[in-house]
């Protein structure tokens, strides 16, 4: 059985009395211990189907359709109470702004020391020796005096890595990382990444990386789920969807980020126009407005997902020879 | 923050000197003077001037100003020029107890109040409770708060007899005789007070509750209370606050009116009798005292900020 199993899930949003779906009936799984990428541009939906995950949807926004299944139980059927508890003990989260994150006027020892108390039980002595258990091993030295310091003496690397080792306080089997490093330095970027894949094999964790940074994943994610205006248009293993993209919007992210195992002398080269907006209405295959090898079917209908990628003509070596 | 302090405290009595400088000069600008008070028309010319002698008042203002400052920076406040010549230090010691029993009560009493209406407010926005709330600020700050003082004597003293209508007891006569004489006009007081402050509380918690690490408090499985209490509330305090410190002024000015309701002599009735008499000692000396209050309760504010934002550092 898989640890999460998201069928058919659809959020949508309301204002002034009208209905935009935001997340248009997307379905995954994900098995304990395993990676798995959430790619895509800003507004494709990734972020918001993680946060109705943990039940964290602003009120503004609900999900009107499909099931979010952990481990067998389906998260959206449950009481306020019921996902409260699910929340910290069995799935975490480790969000994009380091700097805002944390609580500015307590310290980082009480910050990470609550998790453990609320999710473990265990005492305050306890917890803290689990505070600082937890701080060393995500990489922050002399944890005993870091304990009673506030966020405000942390970098922003630094506060990552207490992000992680709040998320890790209860020993979750399943952690949602959206967008983890995108606020910090490149260079510390991979020493977050590195950290959080390590912590995830070391405990068992299962890890939902969401990122829009394509070139990350094939190295940090066992697979990957391509997001495109609040539909899923490609998934399949990170490896083989690095090497061959069968969705053209794939094949532009990778086009467009530049990559350690290619010649410099490829020019990189962007995906032409904006990221779908999902208040206006776009017929057929969301991404015809900028793919570049658009055909009248893509125009009228919308493109089936089947056998991991959604596109009326998915990618192969002979498609890409004749264009 | 050795150095913040005595900064501060140096500040303080410069305020202070400021103040009463002020007001040496203002009181004497008052139409009217203790002699016309004191012999109205029956005194006779001789009297009249011999009483002038007597007090000083003879002499050009900027030697009574001098003589004046100089007893005060030598802790000399001089005596009151009515009747038994009383030293004006002992007329405030003797009311300062009761006006600082009625301000502190009448704090406590108001964020009693505030902190759970303005949270209440917050979390519930837009329904009933939150409306009641509103409600309530709206009706506490228009209440003139001796006008709420005449309504509580006649409902809770006058009508029930639940307690006091008027008097003061200290602490030393025992808790409760204490407390029962202050509990009405400290709600007299604070009503107006907590007003503000839930109002403050609640946009201020309205801004919190967005804030990303409320999302992370959520994310870790907290429990509704302790997110509101241990994590939004210590940030939303930051800015109220300050308002804290300046609606100080509002408790003292409070008490000023609802002393004389009370019949409390507190700082209060010892000033608005001074300014009836035009008894300059005492009136120098209770301002003095009043701004060394409100002086220090800012500054006594600036450091409770240290304690709850940590991010703050004085030196």
């Amino acid at each position: 059985m898989p640890l999460l199993d998201i069928r058919d899930l659809t959020v949508t949003v309301k204002s002034d009395g009208t209905e935009t779906t935001l997340v248009d009936g997307i379905s995954y799984a994900i098995e304990p211990g395993e990676t798995l990428a959430l790619v895509g541009e800003s507004g494709s939906g990734k972020s918001l189907s993680s946060l109705a995950v943990m039940g964290l949807l602003s009120s503004a926004l609900s999900v009107t359709k499909g099931q979010i299944l952990f481990q067998g139980r389906d998260l959206l059927g449950l009481s306020a109470e019921e996902i409260r508890k699910i929340r910290g003990r069995d799935i975490s989260m480790v969000f994009q702004e380091p700097m805002t994150s944390l609580n500015p006027v307590r310290s980082i020892g009480s910050q990470i020391m609550e998790s453990i108390e609320e999710n473990l039980g265990l005492s305050r002595r306890e917890a803290r020796d689990r505070a600082i258990r937890l701080l060393t091993e995500v990489g922050v030295a002399d944890a005993d005096r870091r304990l009673k310091q506030y966020p405000h003496h942390f970098s922003g690397g630094m506060r990552q890595r207490v992000m992680i080792a709040i998320a890790l306080a209860a020993e979750p089997k399943l952690i949602i990382a959206d967008e983890p490093t995108t606020a910090l330095d490149v260079t510390i970027q991979a020493q977050i990444l590195d950290l959080m894949a390590r912590v995830c094999r070391d405990h068992g964790t299962a890890l939902v990386l969401i990122t829009h940074n394509l070139g990350i994943v094939a190295r940090y994610a066992d697979r990957v789920n391509v997001m495109y205006g609040g539909r899923i248009v490609e998934s399949g293993d990170a490896r083989a969807i690095y090497a061959a993209p069968r969705h053209p919007y794939t094949e532009g992210l990778l086009q467009s980020v530049p990559r350690l195992d290619q010649d410099r002398s490829v020019p990189l080269r962007p995906i032409r126009g904006n990221p779908a907006d999902p208040f206006t209405r776009i017929s057929g295959c969301r991404f015809h407005p900028r793919c570049p090898y658009v055909a009248a079917t893509c125009r009228s209908t919308v493109p089936a997902y089947e056998n991991g990628v959604a596109c009326h003509f998915p990618l192969d070596a002979s498609r890409k020879e004749a264009v | 923050m050795f150095a913040y302090m005595l900064r501060r405290l140096v500040g303080a009595v410069l305020v202070m000197l400021a103040v009463s400088t002020l007001v040496f000069f203002m009181i004497r600008l008052v139409p009217g003077d203790p002699i016309a008070v004191m012999l109205a028309d029956a005194g006779s010319e001789e009297a009249r001037e011999a009483m002038i002698r007597r007090l000083g008042l003879d002499q050009p203002l900027i030697v009574q100003f001098g003589k004046w400052f100089w007893g005060m920076l030598h802790g000399d406040l001089g005596a009151s020029i009515y009747g038994s010549n009383q030293p004006v230090s002992a007329i405030l010691m003797e009311a300062l107890p009761r006006t600082m029993s009625l301000a502190f009560l009448s704090f406590v009493i108001a964020m009693i109040i505030a902190v759970p209406a303005g949270i209440i407010s917050a979390t519930r926005k837009n329904t009933g409770a939150d409306t009641a709330v509103s409600l309530f600020a709206f009706l506490g700050l228009s209440m003139p708060d001796f006008w709420l003082a005449i309504m509580l004597i006649i409902i809770f003293a006058a009508n029930l007899q639940w307690l006091p209508a008027i008097g003061y007891e200290p602490l030393s006569a025992g808790f409760w005789p204490w407390l029962s004489h202050l509990i009405l006009p400290s709600i007299a007081i604070g009503t107006g007070f907590s007003a503000i402050i839930a109002r403050m509380i609640r946009s201020s918690m309205l801004e919190v509750l967005q804030a990303d690490y409320m999302r992370t408090a959520a994310s870790k499985g907290l429990t509704q209370r302790v997110m509101l209490l241990r994590h939004a509330l210590p940030n939303a305090l930051i800015p109220v606050v300050t308002v804290i410190g300046i609606a100080f002024a509002l408790l003292i000015s409070g008490a000023v009116v609802v002393e004389n309701v009370f019949a409390i002599k507190g700082l209060g009735r010892v000033l608005i009798q001074g300014i009836q008499n035009r008894d300059y000692p005492v009136v120098q000396g209770a301002v003095l005292l009043v701004s060394a209050f409100f002086v220090l309760s800012n500054l006594a504010v600036d450091l409770l900020y240290a304690v709850i934002d940590p991010r703050i550092r004085y030196s």
